[in-house]
């Protein structure tokens, strides 16, 4: 399953919590979230040393009982700085998922209801955000607004709107044309009373593990223009810029860069299973039809 | 009224039907019948455009703007779709699907709502409607699907109800109880019935009059025993020789009759009338398109239709 298109709805069974516990990622998927979660949330209040805490003498030293994953190349520790970061990733990856949906999922709503001129429009306005090249957008907000978390999760954010207007969409259509659909306005139904009682309960599964898998994209995007220095300046630390620092002593100190390289894969991991897990549930079919 | 997708769909299909009269509405599949209830109602495919009239106490549907429809569909005028499981959504709760019928048109929170729809699943002769309200559609059999459709098209007392094929997708054994339910729910509340099917037999059961339809007009009309007993028409003779063709006591040893050919497709109606490839009783002048002729209550488009035999009752 790609990150950028979990297949369309099929609207054929209702949510079972039970096949949750029965399905393998979306039980590893919930666990590594909650464990960055978790961490990004203790780290609010607690860390084991304050992350920009420099220690110049005691620099580049490996794990030890004191510093669990040792030390950088300033003397700071590792699992602080990481347990800092976890912050930034996860604001990083969802918040621009959010406000991407927020924008995306009422376009490809219009687009799919309306159709004709409308849909041609937001359509076409997508195919522009869609094919202008992200990393270049990201580069020119930068040089533009400042290198810094926000930037990277704007030039994020906009990057993701296009996919959440086609997931919305083409979603939509599918049970737009569907015959509870038909039966729903030979009831009397209106467009925007179908679109709340049927559209989105229909897609909303589909529509919330696309979410899950860009909030992974989006992790390893915001650490990839942090390592670029399009993001997340130092001493704030941020995974992809402690990549960044580390790969500088990678002789003197390899471990450095396997650390921040190990929490990025788990939260990408972890979001990219929890998305699939959700998609799973939607897409089981009925069983026995009567 | 007719219908136009392009090609002429459907064409000058006029009928009246009064309050409590049940009527048919026969034809093959690709008749153009469920393109007329679909047009009655409002809801043809974007490409597709009904052009006439259709007058429901008085005001032309067609007519009527597209927020007026939506205030008459469900309480004036409603449907009962052929395929219960693609007509229910999966994903909701049978009751609440009737809730929603409800509340459409009236104002009613929901345990209200939901009691009137335990009270509606009951009136369908649906087994513990408490229980029933709860289940998903595919919890539950076609027969009872089909009743479920039917308590969503009469929630809210309509005048008229389309049944369009409310019984193809069901068994046999199933078919005359859900007919007769409709029958019963029809006659208590007093509303208009066009029962669209393609099964004489069906139609037989409980309507007053029948019309037959190929390729997209009408080309009989008149009271059901007449229809039944001493069609006109060739294509209706021939759809009650098909459809009712296996004698109850004589074993039948050959195959079964069927008309021969296929209806054309829409955009290759011929010239002249649509059924003269196909009839047996052609002649010269089926090279134009015979009109409908009136005799009373009764009307067939046809240039030689058969005589009308007297002394055969249909029962």
């Amino acid at each position: 399953m790609t990150a950028l298109g979990v297949g369309l709805a099929r609207p054929g069974a209702p949510l079972s919590w039970r096949r949750w516990a029965r399905s393998p990622s979306a039980l590893a998927g919930t666990a590594l979230v909650g464990l960055v979660v978790v961490v990004a949330v203790v780290s609010l209040a607690w860390t084991p040393y304050p992350p920009l805490a420099i220690g110049p003498s005691h620099s580049l030293e490996g794990p030890s009982w004191a510093h669990i994953l040792g030390t950088d190349q300033y003397g700071r520790d590792v699992l602080s700085r990481l347990m800092a970061g976890s912050r930034t990733s996860l604001y990083a990856g969802v918040v621009p998922v959010l406000a991407a949906s927020a924008i995306g999922v009422p376009a490809g709503l219009l687009a799919a209801a309306r159709g004709g001129i409308g849909d041609q429009i937001v359509m076409r306005l997508s195919d522009v955000l869609y094919a202008f090249p992200a990393l270049l957008a990201a580069i020119a907000l930068s040089a533009a607004l400042g290198a810094s978390t926000g930037t990277a999760m704007l030039a994020i954010g906009t990057a993701f709107v296009p996919v959440f207007v086609r997931v919305t969409r083409s979603n939509a259509l599918v049970v737009l044309g569907s015959g509870y659909v038909l039966a729903a306005r030979a009831y009397g139904r209106r467009p925007l009373q179908i679109l709340r009682r049927h559209v989105l309960p229909n897609i909303a599964t589909t529509v919330i593990a696309q979410m899950s898998l860009l909030c992974s994209l989006a992790i390893l995007a915001e650490a990839g223009l942090d390592y670029l220095g399009l993001g997340t300046t130092p001493p704030t630390p941020s995974w992809g810029n402690m990549v960044q620092a580390a790969q500088d002593y990678l002789s003197q100190d390899p471990l450095l860069t396997v650390w921040p390289g190990l929490a990025i894969i788990v939260s990408v991991l972890g979001f990219t299973l929890l998305g699939d897990g959700i998609a799973e549930l939607r897409n089981t079919h009925l069983g026995r039809c009567a | 009224m007719s219908v136009h997708g392009g090609p002429r769909l459907v064409s000058d299909v006029s009928f009246d039907i009064a309050r409590g009269e049940r009527v048919g509405l026969i034809g093959e599949s690709g008749s153009g019948k469920s393109l007329t209830a679909l047009a009655i109602m409002g809801l043809l495919a974007d490409e597709l455009v009904a052009t006439g009239h259709v007058y429901l106490g008085g005001e032309d549907l067609l007519a009527a703007s597209e927020r007026r429809r939506c205030q008459l569909r469900g309480s004036s005028v409603s449907m009962i779709f052929q395929e219960p499981m693609t007509a229910l959504n999966p994903t909701m709760k049978v009751g609440k699907q009737v809730s929603e019928a409800l509340r459409a048109h009236r104002k009613l929170n929901r345990r209200e709502a939901h009691d009137a729809a335990i009270e509606l699943l009951g009136r369908v002769e649906l087994a513990d409607p408490r229980r029933c309200s709860m289940m998903y559609p595919h919890e539950l059999s076609g027969g009872q699907r089909q009743r479920v459709m039917m308590a969503i098209a009469l929630a809210c007392g309509p005048d008229v109800v389309l049944a369009d094929e409310p019984t193809t997708a069901l068994d046999v054994t199933v078919q005359r109880r859900v007919l007769e339910l409709l029958d019963c729910l029809v006659a208590e509340q007093g509303c208009a019935l066009l029962l669209i099917t393609h099964d004489l037999a069906v139609a037989s059961e409980i309507c007053d009059r029948v019309l037959t339809m190929y390729a997209g007009r009408v080309v009989e009309a008149g009271p059901a025993e007449r229809m039944l007993s001493s069609p006109a028409h060739p294509y209706t003779c021939a759809l009650l020789e098909t459809s009712l063709a296996l004698p109850v006591d004589s074993p039948s040893d050959g195959p079964l009759p069927t008309i021969a050919g296929n209806v054309p497709p829409a955009g290759a109606f011929p010239s002249g009338c649509p059924f003269q490839e196909r009839c047996w009783r052609r002649v010269e002048d089926c090279k134009v398109d015979p009109p409908l002729q009136r005799d009373g209550d009764h009307a067939v488009a046809c240039w030689r239709p058969v005589p009308e035999r007297t002394g055969v009752t249909f029962g």
